[in-house]
């Protein structure tokens, strides 16, 4: 009927500039990752080294922490966002005095730069200067020192993703809610079930594409995060908030260790393609359940 | 009855009790970066409170009178507005065809895009370097330090998105529209123009927005591919954290100030928000 070539002319421009800033510099970092190379080490140049990167990788025991404290890190705020976002959702559907003002309110956090959202956190919490830890201080007596305590700048840079990335997650299910038909759900009740069986077996089934679309979104981006968590901690204290954008960051810039660098980002590629590999065939899979 | 009755009235103040502790929760932050903009150095030092009690001008109105700050604005508008574009009307033209047109290998094609998004950027940034400095240059042109480079740039996160975000809404248009329209005698642009275009306006609308809120917000390959006169606001932003110390008064004035257009945008568009943003993941 229609001719494929129409078809692709119109998806070309697309490709040509993921290729050219996606695919191009992707091919490089694979090159370099079979490299040494280090501009500041006596030989300048790229050195082939095989794989040795990666055989180091396997065994860096810095960069498995690092690797294995963002997933933690991703799980605890994903967990958070989709569980506070979904109340949010489903109390803002309905319709009561005030609702615009809370929907436009929640919305703000999201137009914030991460690099703003940092500073911003950093302003409260640092002591002496923000109002958060003098105040739990002087009301509760809370020691809070996320410069020196590793769970307190755990907890806070959680707390600051949670508060910037659920305004997102609340809009998308809202947006969900919106569009699922209502019929089974009032039919259901004239029918004698509660409010939580039909949260429990209608609405959960139905919102499910919408639940793995945002997973999958806030994982791909917390999996990468740096602006934020550079700005709020620098990664400290010690490592506690290095997380594994912010440590390749350093391989690559300040110890300009570049070949290691490359391999390393290549590895954390592949793992979170994989994730979200698993994510989009079971989103794929629910959504031809519903076809 | 009257226990029915009690526990309604109930359940709305502990509903409103969790909405106004959200809201508190959201506007701290926003709060308290406006209550430092309004302090001057000293001032900063006194004991926290969260009331202004005094507004120091200055912390706006010097950034503000500096022409290098203008410029940084003046960029960050620039490439956010053009990048927004440019990904709205890329998105619209690769999700119809995704949509529409049966390509062999369109749902690889599709995973494929999005995993653009997802490369951790610190070891991407320099081929992006070379990229702009080495090969895309024409004599004493480069794509370096350039409004343009940005906006090509910003593609690389901005597009996955954009494409993900479009792909869903154009599956939910009904092809029956666009045979119907075909059998009238309408070809396959103006099918696109007067067909598909009005129905997902909602959905372009979002995506221009998000897009333009991403590209704005963008820090890192700012920071790197500019020097001085493609720099945004951003990378702006951080330049006042110096060796010599922070001036967080004034950081935080220009953080109030770059907050501003985006959230413009967003109230502007806020009603398209809810209808545009299902990622077509719900099918009726």
């Amino acid at each position: 009927m229609r001719s494929n070539r129409l078809g692709w002319t119109l998806l070309t421009p697309s490709l040509v500039v993921l290729g050219i800033v996606g695919f191009l510099p992707f091919l490089f970092v694979v090159w370099v990752g079979f490299h040494d190379w280090n501009i500041f080490a006596a030989t300048r140049g790229m050195i082939w080294t095989g794989a040795n990167n990666y055989r180091r990788l396997v065994f860096d025991q810095e960069f498995l922490d690092a690797l294995w404290r963002t997933l933690a890190y991703t799980v605890t705020v994903v967990v958070i966002e989709l569980s506070l976002g979904f109340l949010l959702a489903q109390t803002l559907t309905r319709q009561f005095p005030g609702r615009a003002f809370f929907r436009t309110i929640y919305v703000l956090p999201l137009v914030v730069a991460p690099i703003a959202v940092g500073a911003t956190w950093r302003l409260m919490v640092i002591p002496g200067f923000g109002p958060i830890p003098y105040f739990l201080e002087r009301w509760f007596g809370i020691e809070y020192r996320i410069g020196t305590y590793a769970s307190h700048a755990w907890a806070t840079a959680v707390l600051m993703d949670v508060w910037h990335w659920t305004p997102f997650v609340t809009l998308t299910l809202l947006a969900g809610l919106t569009a699922i038909p209502k019929e089974p759900l009032e039919q259901a009740m004239v029918d004698g079930a509660n409010r939580w069986q039909v949260f429990r077996h209608l609405t959960i089934p139905m919102m499910m594409p919408v639940i793995l679309t945002v997973v999958f979104i806030r994982m791909m981006d917390a999996l990468r995060v740096v602006d934020e968590v550079y700005m709020l901690t620098n990664g400290g204290p010690g490592t506690a908030t290095t997380f594994i954008g912010l440590h390749i960051f350093r391989v690559v810039f300040p110890k300009t260790d570049y070949g290691y660098g490359s391999a390393m980002s290549l590895l954390v590629l592949y793992f979170t393609i994989v994730l979200c590999w698993l994510l989009f065939v079971a989103l794929s899979n629910v959504g031809k359940q519903k076809a | 009855m009257k226990t029915a009755r009690w526990k309604k009235a109930l359940g709305w103040i502990g509903l409103y009790a969790l909405w106004i502790f959200l809201t508190l929760f959201t506007v701290l932050p926003i709060y308290w970066m406006f209550v430092v903009s309004s302090r001057s150095r000293v001032q900063l030092f006194d004991a926290p409170t969260l009331l202004i009690r005094s507004f120091y001008v200055q912390n706006y109105t010097g950034p503000l009178s500096d022409p290098v700050f203008q410029r940084y604005l003046w960029n960050s508008l620039y490439t956010a507005v053009g990048n927004a574009l440019l990904v709205t009307i890329l998105a619209l033209f690769a999700t119809y065809a995704l949509s529409r047109w049966r390509l062999p290998g369109a749902d690889n094609i599709f995973f494929w895009t999005i995993t653009n998004r997802m490369a951790p950027p610190a070891a991407f940034l320099l081929p992006i370097f070379l990229l702009y400095t080495q090969v895309f240059k024409i004599g004493d042109w480069s794509l370096f330090d350039t409004q343009l480079g940005l906006i090509l740039l910003y593609c690389v996160f901005n597009l996955p998105f954009a494409i993900w975000l479009m792909k869903g809404i154009m599956d939910g248009i009904p092809i029956e529209l666009d045979e119907a329209a075909s059998v009238d005698g309408a070809g396959q642009w103006t099918i696109l123009w007067r067909v598909i275009v009005p129905l997902a306006a909602p959905g372009l609308a979002i995506t221009f927005i998000l897009s333009l809120i991403f590209a704005w917000n963008e820090y890192l390959f700012a920071a790197t591919l500019t020097s001085v006169n493609a720099r945004t606001i951003t990378t702006g932003l951080a330049e006042f954290v110096t060796v010599t110390g922070t001036n967080w008064g004034q950081m935080a004035a220009v953080a109030t100030i770059s907050i501003l257009p985006a959230l413009v945008f967003l109230i502007f568009v806020q009603r398209y928000i809810v209808t545009g943003l299902t990622f077509g993941a719900v099918k009726e």
